[in-house]
């Protein structure tokens, strides 16, 4: 194992207090419970509540995306877990300004049950919360609704915080995530598997030299395994895979989000997008903007995903609103 | 029969020190399992939450079975997470309230503990046997253990037909495609895997089984 750690079973809250401490300006750790980041700023006034969350070991996802314009809180789960009902209930009641808050998560079977536990609970309040699952993985499933949320995530959060930032009611803001979630498309390759601190193994073995297009950040099976192949390849098969999914036509207009999975060089991740940007413009789909870097990981993970998200004017103007989180500044 | 068979606080106490340590020694292997065809955490995470309830159960050993066992599983939902945590914190929270506030059950009680336990499980997950999770070896476990109960089967050989049972439960498995949980998406690729779920609640039985073995005091 390769980690620079001390007791793996203290790893999740020793992160969490380094990170609060380093981004002091934007973050603090909820009082009554350790496994929430709250904004600073939060709750805001007349602002409904923005709650994103899910397993740690994904950095900067959940936490480096609360601050203002973006997330009010996250809540923060073990590795590779969903965090426990309690945490999930505490992020509303200290960020609801009376205008109910969303919950925001990838679409898995433990953090659904967890953050449902977690709406019972405020709703027995009379603190409405609605959510909404991100399943932007292309290769997870065939059923829209059956597929995990990856670094698509990012998009989601972004569009519906920022249109909670514009004093929107909690319908709107839902609506808001929901079409950025149907707009958005996935798709990853994994180089080696992530070392889980506690057992200090790896969750998956893949041979040194060996890659797996479409396998997931938790290391579920992709489309096939085999030699690592040039980076033009891989980034064709993937949008081979993405584009005809939503489908992506000549002439509509997308954020591009190359993301690293932690052990992937931000060079290599420019390669990729370089790629990504040719094979774009041979299809006449015009190219927004973009993000390159490391979004939504898998602690030392080597791999990358692409996502994709179709944009129209709301989406766009809402991209581009400002926020100020730890792992993201827009001006 | 039934209602001469006691199983007294220092039963369920000692259950809950084994179970955690049974926890520590499989978290690995647990974890294995739960690599092949999930995200490889189901050991580290019950080791977790079982080593949160070790922390507290001293404090706790005074109070009557329904509220140590709601502790139980409150420890758990808070500190497994994942779809373990709701669904082993809703099993413990319900196993002791057909205790009734008491400090000793009969035998009749003590399998409405498990009955009320794994319909805990079921209302919380919506999964059903086929859907290659605990269920699969919870609900023909426990239907094999009503059976027994009904027709009047000693106690320890009807925990043990409920054990055995479980056991083939998880087992069938094995061949399953997943209808619940991340082993969902990888469709045909979950065949040939035991779900790790079902193969901790198994080992969470045979710990009640091996102690009820081995508690003769009152019988």
């Amino acid at each position: 194992m390769r980690r620079l750690i001390n007791d793996p079973y203290n790893i999740v809250e020793e992160m969490l207090e380094g990170f609060c401490k380093a981004h002091n300006k934007h973050v603090k750790l909820l009082e009554n419970d350790g496994r929430v980041v709250v904004s600073k700023k939060a709750p805001v006034k007349d602002k409904v509540g923005i709650i994103i969350g899910g397993g740690s070991g994904h950095e900067p996802l959940f936490l480096g995306y609360v601050g203002e314009g973006f997330a009010d809180a996250a809540v923060i789960g073990n590795i590779n877990t969903s965090p426990s009902p309690e945490p999930c209930y505490n992020a509303v009641k200290a960020v609801d300004a009376g205008k109910g808050c969303l919950y925001m998560y990838g679409n898995y079977a433990g953090d659904v049950m967890n953050f449902d536990m977690g709406a019972e609970m405020a709703a027995a309040e009379g603190i409405r919360v609605e959510t909404v699952l991100v399943t932007d993985d292309v290769y997870s499933s065939t059923e829209i609704k059956n597929r995990r949320g990856v670094a698509g995530d990012f998009y989601v959060f972004k569009v519906a915080a920022a249109k909670a930032a514009l004093g929107y009611d909690l319908d709107a803001v839902k609506s808001a995530a929901e079409k950025a979630n149907a707009n958005t498309r996935s798709m990853g390759v994994a180089m080696s598997s992530s070392t889980l601190p506690i057992t200090g193994k790896t969750i998956f073995e893949l041979e040194d030299g060996d890659m797996e297009v479409g396998m997931g950040i938790h290391g579920e099976p992709g489309v096939r395994r085999t030699k690592i192949e040039p980076a033009d390849k891989v980034v064709d098969e993937i949008l081979g895979y993405i584009l005809p999914d939503l489908p992506f036509n000549e002439g509509d207009e997308v954020s591009v989000l190359v993301n690293g999975l932690g052990a992937t060089p931000l060079m290599d991740l420019h390669v990729a997008y370089r790629r990504v940007a040719q094979v774009l413009e041979e299809k006449k789909i015009k190219i927004y903007n973009s993000f390159v870097g490391n979004y939504a990981t898998s602690m030392d993970m080597a791999g990358m995903s692409i996502t994709l998200m179709k944009l129209d004017d709301e989406l766009k103007e809402l991209l581009d609103y400002p926020c100020d989180a730890p792992y993201c500044v827009i001006k | 029969m039934y209602e001469d068979f006691i199983l007294d606080k220092a039963y369920f106490i000692k259950v809950i020190k084994d179970l955690a340590e049974m926890i520590e020694e499989n978290r690995d292997y647990l974890t294995g399992l739960d690599s092949e065809i999930g995200d490889g955490d189901h050991g580290t995470n019950l080791s977790i939450g079982f080593r949160e309830v070790m922390k507290n159960l001293g404090q706790w050993e005074n109070e009557n079975l329904t509220v140590i066992f709601k502790k139980v599983g409150m420890a758990l939902l808070g500190k497994v997470g994942g779809a373990s945590g709701p669904l082993y914190g809703s099993m413990f929270m319900k196993l002791g309230e057909p205790a009734h506030g008491k400090e000793r059950v009969n035998f009749k009680e003590f399998y409405e503990m498990f009955k009320s336990g794994i319909e805990a499980v079921e209302n919380r997950g919506k999964a059903v046997v086929g859907d290659k999770t605990m269920v699969d070896a919870l609900r023909p476990g426990l239907n094999a253990f009503t059976e027994a109960i009904e027709s009047g089967e000693k106690p320890e050989k009807a925990f043990g037909t409920f054990l055995e049972r479980a056991k083939e439960g998880s087992q069938s498995t094995i061949p399953l495609i997943a209808r619940k949980g991340r082993a969902m998406r990888l469709g045909e690729r979950a065949i040939g895997h035991m779900d790790p779920g079902s193969a901790s609640s198994c080992m969470i039985l045979e710990v009640f089984y091996r102690n009820l073995l081995n508690y003769k005091k009152n019988y």
